[in-house]
């Protein structure tokens, strides 16, 4: 019994020999290159993108780059995450890790003791607590996102008038964008009436907009600090037929809006990305560094400029869920 | 049966618990004078309207909530629930609509109901057949219905074809004599709620089940069976509240209904329905749902606090207004 399941064993592993020799020897003079890219799960809109772009830029990658092999991994919290890096790093040799990471500080451990295999490193959109960690750092510009928006509706109201603004999840990204949003208004006549959560979630916003609209009867502008928001927002308004809103803005180029902005709505003429196809950006840099040897260690930050229907074919994605 | 199923009530036992039946209402009014005071606006009619059509989703599913904790369950999967339901009747009506045109919405609807029904009596089924812990069981559900809605919108939002938009909108925007379509939907789920559950024998039944299950074995109810239908009567409650939450925004995200259980049980057990079961108030429910979404729009509506403290604030209301209760109901 006992010699005929070693015999078994040493048939198969016999086969797999024959079966692996021709494959290995047509990659033996460009070795694989392992890229493993780490991300949350798609639990909201913008994430969703991050997950499409990323699978998008998978299968470009290597069709582009025989000898490059991408390995996706999701995972749906920082622990989750941790646990993902570990499955990926104990099965093979990495020669890349692209990872966007939940929370800057439960991370950044796992990831140097990656780095420390020889693996380089590109960090995508919240940075780690220490930057030596990463080769290569992509990310958007979320004060810009805010400055930007606040740059463009001052000048639209001439400098006066009377705004509400929603905003996110109480985090870094929410807080720059306010900080870079208010940082301008603050140097204009514009008021800022109230500012308060809605947790970037479309329920939410609506009822905010609601209890807005009931508090003030004058209200000029109206920044939802990203595009989900604005589509909860814009339905309270359009319910509560108030016709003194001028502008309704978000953030982020949600591609319902994209398609506001095509089509030159006067309420909502403009957005701001904060792309989650940056994450293809990385990816993109990423494998350049195996290939033809360009050098890309750095950081990377991508700009905000403002969407308008000119551009808007640039940062549209019909088939992306964001 | 006779002994389990009548209550006799002594007459001042009556006025005693009748206090506490009001405890719900009296802090529902203390806070809506309290937002009267604060702001003028509150008091406008298209702010209560507001506020009042808002809760309907929660108070909808709350009454459903009532019949499962009064029969001493839990169900913790009521907001993905609610999610999903709603993803796959967008789905439904988006694929009947070219061949029925408007008909999609109401044939949609019942495909909610179904699969409202279906998911209940999936969780009614693993409590009482597989008996597991009801926290367990509906935790677990929980998950698989947020995971299945995230599925269907690839983590994005999945939104109602356009031609059905126009239509479907009075459900909740519309109104019959000034009363908004969802509040009425509403009053009717809490009519037949509270027939069921007072004035026939499987309310009785319930409510024996969930203040004692030895006793309500011996005494010839069906314990299983009776909270089995208590989790599809949650079921549908579901489904009817996303029937009235989808013409509001068009659209099932992964975020839709996120945290909706803890708002429904915090209902439920404002308006005085015990935690441990064997007891079900299906008026207190309604005022529960009303007080949350009521303090909600005072907060917005007064500057007195910061953003970072309003949910603080929340917090230390609904524990102040339980303190009432239970003084109220001690006395």
């Amino acid at each position: 019994m006992k010699s005929m399941k070693k015999k078994a064993c040493l048939l198969l592993s016999t086969a797999a020999l024959i079966l692996a020799l021709p494959l290995g020897s047509a990659h033996a003079e460009n070795s694989k290159v392992t890229i493993a890219v780490s991300i949350p799960a798609a639990t909201h809109g913008w994430t969703g993108g991050v997950v499409y772009h990323a699978e998008q830029a998978e299968k470009e990658l290597e069709a582009a780059f025989p000898n490059v092999d991408v390995v996706l991994s999701t995972a749906s919290s920082a622990t989750a995450q941790v646990s993902a890096l570990e499955d990926l790093s104990a099965s093979r040799k990495l020669d890349a890790l692209v990872i966007l990471p939940f929370t800057s500080e439960e991370l950044t451990g796992p990831v140097e003791q990656i780095k420390q295999k020889g693996t380089f490193i590109s960090v995508v959109d919240r940075g780690l607590t220490d930057p030596n960690v990463q080769d290569l750092y992509v990310a958007g510009d979320n004060i810009a996102v805010g400055a930007n928006t606040a740059h463009w509706l001052a000048d639209k109201l001439g400098g006066e008038g009377k705004i509400v603004v929603l905003r996110g999840i109480p985090t870094v990204i929410d807080d720059e964008r306010i900080k870079g949003f208010s940082d301008v208004i603050s140097k204009t006549k514009i008021e800022i009436l109230d500012i308060q959560y809605a947790n970037w979630n479309q329920d939410e916003a609506f009822k905010l907009m609601q209890d807005y609209l009931a508090k003030y009867p004058e209200i000029d502008a109206v920044w939802a600090n990203d595009d989900d928001m604005l589509l909860g927002v814009l339905e309270a308004i359009d319910n509560a037929g108030r016709k003194d809103i001028k502008y309704a803005l978000g953030g982020n180029g949600m591609k319902q809006i994209i398609e506001m902005v095509k089509a030159k709505d006067e309420r909502t003429p403009i957005s701001t990305p904060y792309p989650p196809s940056m994450i293809k950006s990385a990816m993109y840099m990423t494998a350049a560094q195996f290939n033809g040897q360009a050098p890309v260690r750095g950081s990377f930050l991508l700009g905000a400029p403002l969407i308008t229907p000119e551009n808007a074919d640039q940062f549209y994605f019909p088939d992306s869920p964001f | 049966m006779i002994a389990a199923t009548a209550t006799i009530v002594p007459a001042e036992e009556g006025t005693r618990i009748r206090w506490a039946d009001l405890a719900p209402f009296i802090a529902l009014a203390a806070i809506v004078l309290f937002g009267a005071l604060v702001n003028d606006n509150f008091v406008s009619s298209a702010n209560l309207i507001n506020v009042v059509t808002r809760s309907a989703f929660v108070a909808i599913i709350a009454v459903g909530a009532t019949f499962v904790i009064s029969s001493g369950g839990l169900d913790l999967s009521v907001g993905s629930m609610m999610a999903f339901v709603t993803g796959i009747m967008i789905m439904a009506m988006n694929h009947l609509v070219p061949s029925f045109g408007d008909w999609a919405i109401p044939m949609g609807a019942g495909v909610a109901l179904v699969v409202g029904v279906m998911c209940g009596l999936l969780n009614g089924l693993i409590v009482t057949i597989g008996r597991i812990e009801p926290f367990i069981v509906t935790l677990g559900t929980m998950g698989i219905f947020r995971a299945f809605i995230t599925f269907l919108t690839d983590g994005g939002s999945l939104p109602i074809d356009r031609s059905l938009r126009e239509a479907y909108r009075p459900v909740y925007f519309g109104s019959l004599f000034g009363i908004p379509y969802p509040v009425l939907i509403t009053f009717v789920v809490v009519m037949l709620g509270a027939f069921l559950l007072y004035k026939t024998k499987y309310g009785r039944r319930l409510t024996s089940a969930g203040s004692n299950v030895e006793v309500a074995r011996f005494s010839g109810v069906n314990v299983s069976g009776v909270r089995t239908v208590a989790y599809v009567i949650q079921g549908v409650c579901v489904a009817v509240a996303a029937i009235c939450y989808v013409p509001r925004l068009g659209a099932a995200t992964p975020t839709t209904g996120q945290l909706w259980e803890l708002q429904v049980i915090t209902a439920v057990v404002i308006g005085g329905t015990l935690l441990r079961g064997g007891r079900g108030r299906i008026g207190g429910t309604v005022a529960g749902a009303l007080i949350l979404e009521v303090i909600a729009n005072v907060m917005v509506l007064s500057d007195m606090v910061s953003e970072y403290l309003v949910a603080a604030v929340q917090g230390t209301i609904i524990i102040i207004a339980m303190l009432a209760h239970r003084f109220t109901a001690n006395r």
